[in-house]
């Protein structure tokens, strides 16, 4: 009886949408959208203005270079960034490199140079973390070779303006390149294979772009985790368990995911088997998925080739039906407003799990299955559904567009830029943040009174400064004062200015 | 010298003179300046000023690398606030027997928690858990160990109210502060509106004095403002070892305040003999989080052993080696815990442990800490 009423329901369907077949008559005709008229998604991040050029750079440009700084084999490259200053460029010669390269600097820029093919290898011979650590803003990591590192390839601690390019990784650890907590990045024309988790993490980041990728071989190809204007296009996703991802993973500080674009990818055969890490997010997914959205919201996947994945497609789905997955009140479970655009789908779901044979059953479809929709979604679309075996979308509305090419990149036309502190404003950060803990204006504390330094240095800010940099003792009666040498000289002098100007 | 500043000078001495008067007459001038790394506004409110201030973050999360902003946090209370917080927080007055004060199991010579591995109450037993450090509480969105307060308002009547710990009740707590000789005029100065002492201005005050408590200059905190020579070499190596992905440390111990103010279940053992305490289970109904506690901040961190909620690590190695040990190792037989994704078998060597531990003993900064009052309201020691 049942099968009956889905028949009657399928009718009206079809006397909405209009057309019939011609011949069996009672079948509805399938609404084709022909997305050659490319009618633009009106969604997404807006910028601030109209690019002036189409820069495809993330980092700030450079109005003067600095200094060329040379590494070649048998010296540390660590050695040339404790020496470089911010404008300065690293280049690296082909041979090979056993150390963990630490920046916390600004504008440094690591290149290799490539001869004949011979690149510069960082070999951490199973033994060191991780390759390169950056916590710097404006950086930019090129033309390497990273292999046998235990932890990440390249991972960016919070790094705004960063671009990891032509990098080949292989066997190395947890993730291949994880900028983390950053905004305004380009990951692209990297290699990437072997790793454990994803091989391009991008995590708890904004304004990304991920593009012309080769990953492969690793349990998760690319990941967007509780990011937002991420455009993941052009990339080869081969053979890995999972291929690309778009997650919201609870408990961590940034609770969102949306406004990605995942397109033009070649998606292929990820049917690797799942060696992730016990426990990890990863290890859950089942080996055999193209494309995997949880909980995030505002997914566009469009005209992507996905092909011989064998679980399926694309599985979207909420935190409650995903292994591996604590709760967070804080992070809502539900992806809202998937929207799938045309793409090429060919053999996927033929060797698929359980769960999504029950979900097939139960809306009585046969076959393989490219799209698998399970738990919670709401405001999702799709055009040209009859073209896939699905399950769980057919409530999903029509898109009312069909082309995400009115949006070329969601970098940002001017690098982020540092809080703008003027010298008065960084004197009284230092001032209340460090001087006031050892001196008062008028009374005694652990260091003499304000009002006392005022009198001896009114005129002379950087006698003060000076002072303040490598101080000797004075007094009998108070304790030698630390030198306050950690602040740079332009602090410095803010400082001592400030400190001459309080009244109270 | 001009005239005018000799004539200001003059009523400078003058007001001396008369502070010591009012000394003598042994009432509390509540002090009318903000504690140091504060700014008073033109409404009189003490505004957090701190180098942090130079950076962004994410989101506006406060959380991220080296020069990354701080997490929201809570300040704008008036200097006479924070100074009757001050008075409260040390005076025993504020338990039924006069015996506990905050400051017994929140000193500031230990890093403000107590050198205990779980606190001793009022009635001279353990309680449940081990008293949490009080530095940089101003940033905190959760308190207590499971999450269960939002503010620090909220948590203030946690301890005072607890039978096992202040034990004290609302109505003696007001009845003591009310007949007290000095506190009706102390809670008129900071609460000039109000004609009688309330709760939520023992709650308040509290709130504002522990918001002072900030530990931001660190040699770590002159690294990550750009001068790399304040950390020694192993120190350096201890923080990449931190920073990285094999030990992960710093994927929930987030700087700049090591803390990513998250709830993790890590699975840490019970000292022997005390049952499993299920943590943020029990606020949050749910138990997926089960034997989750918040993440602490390592700031200070060497000042507070023992360490974890129930104090099961004597030294901070030990804690340090906990993660070493392998996912759940010391999991109960029998009990289904969720733990951390980050928590896996990470293999560091004797040495990296050791640098890590070099690592957090760069994170102590005690500059700011309060003058404890040399006299209190109460009378009391």
């Amino acid at each position: 009886m049942k099968s009956n009423k889905v028949f009657v329901t399928l009718l009206i369907a079809g006397a909405f949408v209009g057309g019939m077949y011609l011949g069996k008559g009672q079948q509805p005709a399938p609404t084709i959208t022909d997305s050659a008229q490319k009618i633009g998604y009106q969604g997404g991040f807006k910028k601030d203005a109209e690019p002036a050029s189409m820069s495809k750079s993330a980092v700030k440009a450079r109005e003067v270079e600095g200094q060329t700084l040379v590494v070649k084999p048998g010296s540390l490259i660590m050695d040339a960034v404790k020496s470089a200053s911010p404008g300065d460029t690293i280049q690296i010669m082909p041979g090979t490199y056993h150390e963990t390269v630490y920046i916390d600097k600004d504008d440094i820029r690591i290149i290799g140079v490539i001869e004949q093919g011979k690149r510069a290898v960082l070999d951490g011979q199973k033994k060191l973390n991780d390759a390169i650590l950056y916590s710097g803003n404006n950086i930019v990591v090129e033309n390497l070779k990273i292999t046998q590192y235990k932890g990440n390839g390249i991972m960016g601690q919070a790094g705004n303006n960063f671009e990891i390019r032509n990098n080949i990784i292989v066997d190395t650890g947890v993730y291949g390149i994880f900028p983390q907590l950053g905004k305004n990045g380009i990951v692209e024309y990297n290699i990437v294979s072997g790793i454990e988790d994803a091989a391009i993490y991008v995590g708890m980041s904004d304004n990304i772009h991920v593009a012309h990728n080769h990953v492969f071989a690793s349990v998760a190809g690319i990941e967007i985790e509780n990011s937002r204007h991420a455009i993941v296009e052009n990339n080869f996703v081969y053979d890995n368990a999972g291929g690309i991802l778009a997650f919201v993973t609870p408990g961590l500080p940034v609770k969102t995911t949306y406004d990605v674009i995942i397109r033009d990818n070649f998606i292929h055969q990820n049917n690797h088997v799942n060696f992730g890490a016990p426990g990890s997010t990863v290890s859950g997914i089942p080996s055999g998925t193209g494309m995997l959205i949880m909980a995030a919201d505002d997914v566009i996947i469009e005209n992507n080739i996905v092909s011989d994945n064998k679980v399926a497609g694309i599985i979207i789905t909420d935190h409650a039906n995903a292994p591996n997955i604590t709760i967070d009140p804080e992070s809502d479970p539900t992806p809202e407003r998937t929207m799938i655009l045309n793409n090429v789908m060919v053999n996927n779901g033929y060797d698929t799990i359980d769960e999504a044979k029950v979900l097939m059953l139960s809306e009585f479809k046969q076959g393989n299955p490219d799209i698998v929709r399970v738990g919670d979604n709401t405001g999702s679309c799709i055009i040209n559904r009859h073209q896939y075996v699905t399950v769980g979308v057919s409530d999903w509305a029509e898109c009312n567009f069909t082309s995400t090419d009115n949006i070329d990149s969601y970098i940002l036309d001017e690098p982020v830029a540092p809080r703008e502190i003027h010298g008065s404003e960084r004197g009284k950060m230092a001032y209340l943040g460090i001087c006031t803990g050892c001196h008062t204006y008028t009374g005694r504390m652990i260091g003499p009174p304000v009002q006392v330094i005022q009198a001896m240095y009114m005129d002379n800010p950087q006698g003060l400064a000076d002072y303040i940099a490598a101080p000797v003792k004075k007094r009998d009666d108070y304790p030698e004062m630390p030198a306050q040498n950690y602040l740079d000289e332009e602090t410095r002098l803010a400082v001592a200015k400030y400190m001459l100007s309080v009244k109270n | 010298m001009s005239l005018r500043s000799f004539t200001l000078l003059l009523s400078a001495v003058a007001m001396l003179v008369c502070a010591n008067l009012s000394s003598a007459s042994e009432s509390f001038v509540l002090s009318e300046h903000c504690p140091p790394s504060f700014e008073k506004n033109a409404q009189g409110q003490c505004k957090l000023v701190n180098m942090y201030q130079m950076y962004d973050s994410i989101e506006n999360k406060g959380m991220g690398g080296t020069q990354t902003s701080l997490p929201p946090y809570r300040d704008g209370f008036t200097p006479q606030q924070i100074d009757l917080g001050r008075y409260l927080f040390f005076d025993p007055l504020l338990s039924p027997n006069q015996t506990l004060s905050c400051a017994s199991c929140h000193q500031p010579q230990k890093g403000f928690a107590d050198g205990l591995d779980r606190s001793i109450g009022i009635l001279g037993e353990k309680v449940k858990r081990a008293a949490p450090t009080l530095w940089n509480a101003a940033f905190l969105q959760r308190l207590f160990w499971d999450g269960r307060a939002t503010t620090l308002e909220q948590q203030a009547a946690g301890p005072l109210f607890a039978a096992d710990e202040m034990g004290n009740t609302p109505e003696q707590l007001l009845n003591s502060l009310q007949n007290n000789t000095y506190y009706p005029d102390m809670f008129k100065q900071a609460f000039p509106a109000s004609q009688k002492i309330e709760l939520a201005q023992i709650y308040r005050a509290l709130a504002a004095f522990q918001s002072s408590l900030i530990s931001l200059n660190s040699r770590y905190d002159h690294y990550a403002h750009g001068y790399h020579q304040a950390l020694t070499e192993p120190e350096i190596e201890g923080m990449n070892i931190f920073r990285s992905f094999v030990a992960r440390c710093s994927e929930c111990h987030t700087p700049p305040l090591f803390t990513n103010q998250q709830i993790a279940v890590i699975g840490t053992p019970e000292p022997a003999g005390l049952p499993l305490d299920v943590g943020a289970e029990t606020p949050f109904h749910s138990e997926k989080l089960k034997g989750g506690f918040k993440v602490p901040t390592l700031r200070n961190i060497v000042k507070t052993a023992p360490y974890m909620h129930s104090g099961v690590f004597p030294t901070l190695r030990e804690a340090v080696d906990f993660y070493n040990k392998g996912r759940g190792h010391a999991v109960p037989e029998g009990v289904k815990m969720y733990i951390h994704w980050h928590i896996w078998e990470p293999n560091l060597t004797e040495q990296e442990i050791d640098r890590i531990v070099d690592f957090l003993g760069a994170l102590t900064d005690e500059s700011l800490t309060p003058a404890i009052p040399q006299r209190l309201p109460s009378g009391l020691k």
